[in-house]
Order: structure tokens, then sequence, then C-alpha cells
């Protein structure tokens, strides 16, 4: 928002200028064009790499090598099992047995985004998951897997998820209408729902870090820099509740696909 | 330029009041979750814990539907 005369202005009467959405800017580490494309290695990139490689490392280390297997689990081990037991519970509840084949998608997408956000929360670091276009693809992949695997597994009787039982005939060419767009709205919310919460986060957070810098500690400055305290940690609840969000609704969707609505 | 400069504040003014609804919204959503929530935990403490996920997850539908508030309002901002 802030236009660039603003910022020159506040540079020139001496003052320190804050933009809460320089964060959010992507830079080119290594540009890069295929047939016209622009597929430049990211900032962006980056940090899904190593949130990639770090859990990918952490989940083969601590259970993977085969001496540190144990039967009374080491601390990285337990993080790892209790991670698994985590989404394996929620899968358990809300799809049932039937739905287990489908658990390396969803534990793959939690610890991912769960990753991208807690590592968000680092000083100096990108979140990924604060770009609409990385949350819409995840959210994506959700909308058409449990598409598929819904088309696949009842053919043509996939449409009766769309005409809720018990409802009156007069009323089911309304109903319908709104079950589908109800459907296919389902990637919009998921997405935007885990962008909007990671990029209003950290906005606040370089809002309220921003006040700490123009009053200065002393005077006053203390106040809002315990806030920013306070925040970061309700952020860090946010990042684990959004990717907690995330993997139960793909389990909702994925239900719905395998059951239509009967259970 | 006065078109210009009316059309800035329309975007401004829509952006805020476009925030400032759904956050009503989703306060208003959120106290009555966890009102409700603490409603019947007082009532029947031992099936409290059993609902907590239920509870997080109506926390966060209701949070979300704020926020779309919040992204109209940058698409005001940013995009028209």
């Amino acid at each position: 928002m802030s236009s660039p005369d603003h910022g020159a202005a506040a540079a020139a009467e001496g003052g320190f200028h804050i933009d809460p959405m320089h964060q959010f800017e992507i830079s080119r580490i290594i540009p890069l064009e295929i047939g016209g494309i622009d597929a430049s290695f990211t900032n962006s990139a980056l940090w899904m790499v190593i949130v990639a490689v770090t859990a990918t490392l952490f989940l083969t280390l601590s259970v993977g090598a085969s001496k540190s297997r144990a039967l009374v689990p080491s601390r990285a081990q337990l993080v790892s099992e209790m991670a698994y037991e985590f989404i394996a519970g929620i899968m358990r509840d809300i799809v049932g047995p039937s739905g287990q084949k489908f658990f390396p998608i969803i534990f793959t997408l939690f610890i991912f985004i769960l990753l991208c956000n807690l590592f968000g929360m680092l000083p100096y670091a990108f979140t990924p998951t604060s770009h609409i276009i990385v949350t819409f693809a995840l959210a994506s992949v959700v909308f058409i897997g449990v598409t598929l695997v819904g088309i696949f597994k009842h053919g043509f009787k996939f449409v009766k998820l769309f005409i809720p039982s018990g409802v009156p005939v007069w009323l089911l060419p309304l109903i319908s209408v709104i079950e589908v767009i109800s459907y296919l709205s389902r990637p919009i919310s998921l997405s935007v729902r885990l962008f909007a919460n990671m990029l209003a986060g950290h906005t606040m957070l370089k809002v309220f870090a921003g006040f700490i810098v123009s009053l200065g500690f002393i005077g006053g400055g203390f106040l809002p820099f315990f806030f920013a305290v306070a925040l970061t940690g309700l952020e860090v609840l946010v990042a684990f509740l959004q990717a907690y969000v995330f993997a139960v609704l793909s389990c909702i969707y994925l239900n719905d696909a395998l059951h239509l609505h009967d259970h | 330029m006065e078109v210009e400069a009316a059309t800035q504040l329309g975007k401004f003014i829509g952006a805020g009041i476009a925030a400032t609804v759904a956050l009503a919204g989703a306060g208003i959503a959120i106290g009555n979750i966890f009102g409700s929530y603490l409603t019947a935990a007082m009532r029947n403490p031992s099936a409290a814990q059993g609902q907590f996920a239920n509870l997080l997850l109506g926390f966060a539908l209701a949070e979300a539907t704020g926020l779309f508030g919040l992204v109209v309002a940058l698409i005001l901002i940013f995009v028209v």
C-alpha cells in the first residue's frame, strides 16, 4: 500500500520507514526461463526445499535408521511417532479403516504445511504458505484427488454427493445447485483460509514490531514489545492450528467422496 | 483527476468496510463457539475433552470467514 513517494518522504524526514509487506516479496535467486515461462529458483522455492529436506531427513533419521529404532524411543523418534499417531488418529476418527491407504498424502500435506508455517516464524525467514498460489496448488491437489477418488470408486453414483437424502423432491433443484456450489468453493476456502491466516498474522507481527522501533523502547515501546511477544506465541499456535485444520478438512472431503454421506 | 481521486476514496472506504464488518462477524462467531464450548464443558466436564477437536475446527472455520473479508479488502486495494 505504501506509495514510493510516502516512503521517500519518511526517509527524507530522517524517520525509519517500515513496510510490513516487504517480507512477502519474492526475489529470484537463480534466474531461469524455460520456453518463455519464468521458472526461476526463488526464495519461496528455497524455503520449500529447506522444509522438504528437513522433514525428510528428520522423519527418516529419527525412525528409519535401523540402529536407532527402539522399543523405548529416543526423543527424536518420539516426536516422529507422535506426529504419525496424531494424523493416524484423525484419519481413523473421520475416514475410518477404508481411508488408511490415503494416509501418506494427508501426512505429507500436514508435515509440509506445518513446517512451512513454523519455519516462517524464524526471523528473516520466508513463509511459502503466505502466498495464495502455493496454498491454492496444495488445495487443488486435495480437491482434484478427492474428486477422482470418488469418481473411480462410485462411478456415476458420485452425483449422489450433491443430493442429500431426506430432502423433499420439490426442493432438490435448489439444494443440489447449492451443494454443487459449495463443493466447487472447497478449494478456494481451503486455500484462502491458510493463506489469509499466514498473511494477516505475519503482517500484524511486523506492524507491532514497527511500533516498538518508532516509539523507542523506553518511550512506551515496551508495550507493543510485550504484545509482540504474546502475538508470536499466538502465531505459533495458529501455524499448528492451520496445518491441523487443513489435514482435518482434507480428511472430511475424502470421507465424503469415499462414503457419499451415508455412514 | 477528480474521478481518480473519487475511485481511490471508494476503494479505501470499501476496503475498510469489508475488513471491519467481516471482523465483527468473525468476532461474534468465535465468541459464540468458545462460549458454547465452555457452557457445555461446565455441564459435562467428562465429555469436554472429546469435543476439543471440533472446537478447534469450528474456531478455524469461523475465523476463515472473517479472513475472507480481509482478502476482499486486499483485492480492493491492490487489484481493482
